[in-house]
């Protein structure tokens, strides 16, 4: 078994297998991906791969965009013989509120200063959107008929697969344990299965990243919260695009299989929790039954919980380790990794391959939780 | 002993109507456990949440990799195991919050 590799990546999500394409593509290929279980088998498989780029922020919006970009033949983009499931049937941001109405006119400017095709729509338009809509107590909405969701796993295989052609290699079912450091500067992990060298390290294990950055002598503040979703038995087309609202909480769309998928997003303590409970049960099918009444006769068949992986401004931390250089932590995407995966993939290889890129990396660095130049963003559930 | 499911189009998973060479295929990819087949094939997401196809699954894991079937890794079973419907489970925790309200309890978030 080869034990020295150019860059190992640990965590098989979708950033990780993302970032082993991209670095691949521009000539690294000497990668070792190390999985504790299987690709997508944390949070990237459970959770709801809606992509949206009806964002508050600029930075968000292009992440969506530019990844949106992407995710739009992602299938050639990577020679997968599969389709990735993508399916814009757009985004529906209720308002409940009158000051979020207000913060959507916000967003709205900064999206089309992004060329985002989104709108403003009053309660009757939204209902000609989603004849279904409760319209009771809504104040407006917006929306963009290029977002949409896509199949988590088909995309992680995609990129996988992709990945592999190019010479990386995967290792599931390995933990890393620890890590090597030499004079400040990474030197490769300790796993499960033996030692491994690298004087780069990528950690992408999400909610873990914490406790490897630990090893690596840096305190990373992201938290693990569970969110809790659901599905329905499988019906004909109801709705075609996913439904939100932030001061409800909820989010809800019918997949192209005919089930609908939804949840609400209840503050929690932080835990690694996935035990799924009656309460979210209940509580999510009253505000969804609310908000859409034709739901009421649908029957649940699973529920699931999750974990996001929250930052204390609820957007993503790239921070390389100062006490081992080359070990790079790209963690803390508060539930919202999956849409802006393949743009911070491609943000991180520019780096590490040392080519350009129209996004500045260090405004990501945890620095900022000192300095105050935190990433606010004001369209989050 | 024969296999009972030997036949290439029996389907293994009749909710969402996959057949044991679908299933086979996707061993051969490479794919090693019953939760990693569920999440490319759906088998098991179906309404009976693989009562069924689970054993099955189990099966053809066991004899491609030559593995005891209590080895082969099962997937969480997750509740609610028998489908209820949302204007139930809706109106459950209307009442519920009614009752905790009366008795000064706090409601949800949403
Ligand atoms: C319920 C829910 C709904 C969501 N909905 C959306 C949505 O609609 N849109 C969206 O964009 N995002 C959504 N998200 C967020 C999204 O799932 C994540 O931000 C994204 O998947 C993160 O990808 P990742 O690769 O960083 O992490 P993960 O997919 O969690 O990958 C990390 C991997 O690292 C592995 N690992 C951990 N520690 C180790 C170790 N020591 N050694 C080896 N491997 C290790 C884990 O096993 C895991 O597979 C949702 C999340 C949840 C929970």
């Amino acid at each position: 078994m080869k034990r020295e590799y150019e860059v190992i990546i640990i965590g098989g999500g979708i950033i990780g297998c993302a970032t082993a394409f991209e670095l691949a593509k521009r000539g690294i290929t000497d990668i070792l991906l190390i999985e504790k279980r299987y690709l997508t088998s944390g949070a990237t498989g459970r959770c709801g791969a809606g992509i949206r780029q009806q964002w508050g922020s600029e930075l968000n919006a292009r992440l969506a965009l530019e990844s949106t970009h992407i995710f739009e033949h992602l299938e050639e983009y990577t020679g997968y013989g599969h389709s990735c499931g993508l399916h814009q049937g757009g985004y529906l941001l209720v308002a409940y509120t009158q000051k979020e109405w207000d913060q959507f006119q916000e967003n709205l400017k900064v999206q089309h200063r992004l060329g985002i095709d989104s709108r403003a729509l009053t309660p009757q338009e939204a209902k000609q959107i989603v004849p279904y809509l409760n319209t009771d107590g809504v104040y407006g909405a917006t929306f963009c008929q290029k977002d949409g969701h896509a199949d988590p796993f088909h995309c992680t295989q995609a990129y996988a697969q992709g990945a592999a052609r190019m010479g990386v290699e995967f290792l599931t079912y390995t933990e890393v344990t620890g890590l090597q450091i030499q004079n400040g500067q990474i030197a490769g992990v300790e796993t499960t299965k033996g030692p491994f060298s690298a004087r780069i390290v990528l950690n992408c294990a999400n909610v873990h990243a914490p406790e490897l950055a630990r090893m690596a002598g840096e305190e990373i503040p992201v938290t693990s919260e569970r969110h809790q979703a659901l599905v329905t038995e499988p019906v004909a087309p109801l709705i075609d695009c996913m439904v939100m609202a932030f001061s409800r909480s909820f989010y809800v769309q019918q997949t192209p299989h005919g089930s609908f998928v939804m949840g609400i997003g209840p503050r929690e303590e932080p835990s690694f929790s996935f035990r799924s409970t009656w309460q979210f049960l209940e509580q999510n099918c009253a505000v969804m039954c609310e908000a859409l009444p034709v739901l009421r006769k649908l029957n649940v068949v699973r529920q699931w919980a999750g974990q996001y992986d929250l930052s204390p401004d609820r957007n993503p931390i790239i921070d390389e380790a100062k006490q081992a250089r080359g070990f790079y932590s790209i963690c803390g995407f508060s539930g919202h990794g999956f849409m802006v995966g393949p743009r911070i993939a491609i943000l991180m290889a520019n780096h590490l391959a040392g080519k350009d890129d129209t996004m500045d990396i260090r405004m990501f660095s945890k620095k900022r939780y000192e300095t105050g130049k935190l990433l606010l963003e004001p369209a989050v559930v | 002993m024969e296999n009972r499911t030997d036949d290439k189009n029996t389907i293994l998973c009749r909710c969402e109507d996959l057949t044991r060479e679908a299933i086979l295929d996707c061993i051969r990819a490479g794919f090693c456990t019953i939760d990693e087949i569920k999440r490319v094939t759906r088998a098991g997401m179906g309404p009976c949440q693989g009562r069924t196809c689970r054993l099955l699954i189990a099966q053809e894991l066991s004899s491609y990799y030559h593995i005891p079937m209590e080895e082969v890794l099962m997937p969480t079973f997750r509740p609610p195991t028998r489908p209820v419907s949302m204007g139930v489970l809706a109106d459950a925790w209307k009442e519920g919050q009614s009752g905790a309200a009366e008795n000064g309890g706090k409601g949800g978030t949403a």
